[in-house]
């Protein structure tokens, strides 16, 4: 048996990691476990009800969708946007109210940091809980789109990882953001950039429809390069315009990282 | 003598101009109980917080189990528990779930913790709420159940800030037995507190802060010999009149403090002095004698009182 002092000395741990974000893991499963299950069927169902509503509802009027050089269906042209969307939904679930409420409520990474964890452990252990949410979420998702002959072919399984870096980039530049947020008014603003972005980043309609300076703008957003990436793996229309993508996110995941765990020692470590 | 637990030297900490903690030094040897006993912005939390390495120094230097808690951080929380002045349990889950998953914050085994959790819920006496949620708890179980959790890991040292604040009285005796077996135990416990008599309880050795310095440092007895005299003497005369007998009475005892309320009146012998009093014609509509307190030190230090 080796006491927690060895266990400190074993792993060399830095100020900032001591080598264990999974015990955030285990904590968010025990909250888990006992709380209400509303708000994740809440989420899931989100996507779900925009795919019924814009697909078979919008989409018998709009029949079908050109882009490039491909003509389809209308349903299925949604179908990968709301996928990544519902991905991003799941992230943000966790990664924003959840956070906000441990980092002032509760004060509970306060309490973890009082404790051998340092502040990457907590963002890293965090981001990967809401990273699986949104895995969930969009596996879910993905579930009810092949249910209804949606899915193209066997290879649309690879929009998967593309949702879950989705879901890690979110999350983790979602916690960074609520990490300089103090109060519930602040945290109203996150909502006031999420819903436009949801309804213009391309999900519904292709951007090519917007004037130039619109889709420049929407270009620049990481919803839209998530739906793109998606889309690509989806239709298996795989080309280096799915790097730039890829890159995006993972410079997202990288900036949210390290300034969720800065943020954190500047909290509660000063 | 074996090296300190704790060694402080001229520990200092300012929030902007503002100097929290101004210089201060002590130490605390393995197995003692050590106080800081102050009022409240007296710089004993913010002292607590940099011990506990969760809080930054400005100048001077800290050493715990020879480790700089600034540099080595996770090393040294790893020897410690901790127990916040506001209990910070993990509301989302049961009574033993916050034992456990606090375990497994120290990386220990979960084999350990449910065996330790055993132990630590009979030790807090809280066997009968194992499963239930935190939020359902007494103020008492709650600061309870915030001891055992810091002792999940088995800590060389155990700090607690305010232990008992807002507790009743009740809730209050039966912490300070639990706090006074974990003594017996050897468990090192600094304790910061501005009750008096909490402070003579569980206190060996502590030190008296005001205003971020160390006003006197020692045993609770021996700084009652030091600062106060045996007894204490209490007299009222009603709020006017206190003020016109104080000159008088004054050349009467060896030292004498006048209160908004009441003056105290330092003296060997407490009925003795009393009676001369009430000999010279001056009758004091209420009047006490009692032993001399570490409140009566305080007053002797910084001329006002712990509890303002």
């Amino acid at each position: 048996m080796r006491t927690a002092v060895e266990i400190a000395v074993s792993r060399k741990s830095s100020a900032m990691y001591a080598g264990r974000p999974h015990v955030l893991l285990e904590r968010g499963w025990l909250a888990f476990r006992s709380s209400t299950w509303i708000p994740v069927v809440t989420g899931f169902l989100e996507p779900v009800l925009f795919l019924l509503a814009f697909g078979y509802g919008m989409g018998t009027l709009i029949g079908d969708v050109t882009t490039g050089t491909t003509t389809m269906d209308y349903t299925l042209f949604i179908a990968p946007g709301l996928l990544a969307n519902s991905a991003m939904n799941g992230a943000i679930y966790d990664s924003t109210w959840n956070v906000f409420w441990k980092l002032n409520e509760s004060k509970l990474y306060k309490t973890m940091l009082s404790t051998p964890l340092g502040p990457l452990d907590i963002a890293l252990g965090e981001i990967t809980w809401a990273l699986i949410r949104g895995l969930v979420y969009s596996l879910g998702f993905l579930t009810v789109v092949t249910a209804l002959g949606l899915t193209p072919s066997f290879w649309a399984i690879l929009a998967i990882p593309a949702a879950s870096l989705v879901a890690f980039g979110f999350a983790s530049f979602g916690m960074a953001i609520t990490s300089f947020f103090k109060t519930y008014q602040q945290m109203g603003f996150i909502n006031f950039v999420l819903l436009p972005m949801t309804l213009f980043s391309g999900s519904l309609y292709p951007i090519s429809v917007y004037p130039d300076w619109l889709e420049r703008i929407i270009m620049a957003l990481p919803l839209w390069h998530g739906i793109e990436m998606v889309r690509a793996f989806w239709f298996g229309n795989i080309s280096s315009g799915v790097l730039v993508h890829i890159a995006y996110f993972l410079v997202m995941i990288a900036t949210g990282l390290f300034v969720t765990s800065r943020r954190l020692r500047a909290l509660f470590l000063r | 003598m074996s090296k300190p637990l704790i060694s402080v030297r001229g520990l200092t900490k300012k929030f902007g101009d503002f100097t929290a903690v101004d210089g201060i030094d002590f130490d605390v040897a393995k197995g003692e109980s050590f106080g800081l006993l102050g009022p409240n912005g007296a710089g004993k939390s913010t002292t607590m917080r940099i011990l506990a390495a969760t809080s930054t120094r400005t100048s001077g230097t800290v050493e715990i189990l020879d480790k700089d808690p600034e540099l080595f951080g996770p090393l040294v929380r790893a020897h410690l528990g901790v127990v916040p002045q506001q209990d910070n349990l993990d509301n989302e889950l049961t009574v033993s779930e916050n034992l456990f998953i606090y375990g497994r914050y120290f990386g220990l085994s979960k084999k350990f913790i449910k065996n330790k959790i055993e132990e630590l819920l009979e030790f807090a006496q809280l066997e009968e709420k194992r499963d239930v949620k935190v939020e359902a708890l007494s103020g008492g179980m709650k600061r309870r159940l915030t001891i055992a959790r810091g002792l999940v890991s088995e800590p060389d040292i155990l700090l607690l800030d305010e232990p008992t604040t807002g507790l009743d009285p009740q809730a209050r005796h039966i912490l300070w037995d639990r706090l006074f077996r974990l003594k017996e135990q050897g468990v090192t416990l600094v304790l910061t507190t501005h009750f008096m008599d909490e402070a003579e309880q569980l206190c060996d050795r502590l030190v008296v802060m005001d205003k971020g310095a160390i006003m006197a440092e020692g045993s609770p007895a021996g700084l009652i010999k030091q600062y106060s005299s045996k007894e204490v003497l209490e007299v009222r005369f009603g709020s006017d009149r206190n003020k016109e007998v104080a000159p008088q009475l004054a050349t009467m005892c060896e030292r004498m403090e006048t209160l908004p309320d009441r003056l105290l009146m330092y003296t060997e012998d407490g009925e003795a002095l009393l009676e001369k009093i009430t000999h010279a014609g001056m009758h004091a509509t209420t009047s006490l004698v009692r032993r001399s307190s570490l409140e009566d030190v305080f007053l002797r230090l910084t001329g006002r009182t712990l509890i303002e």
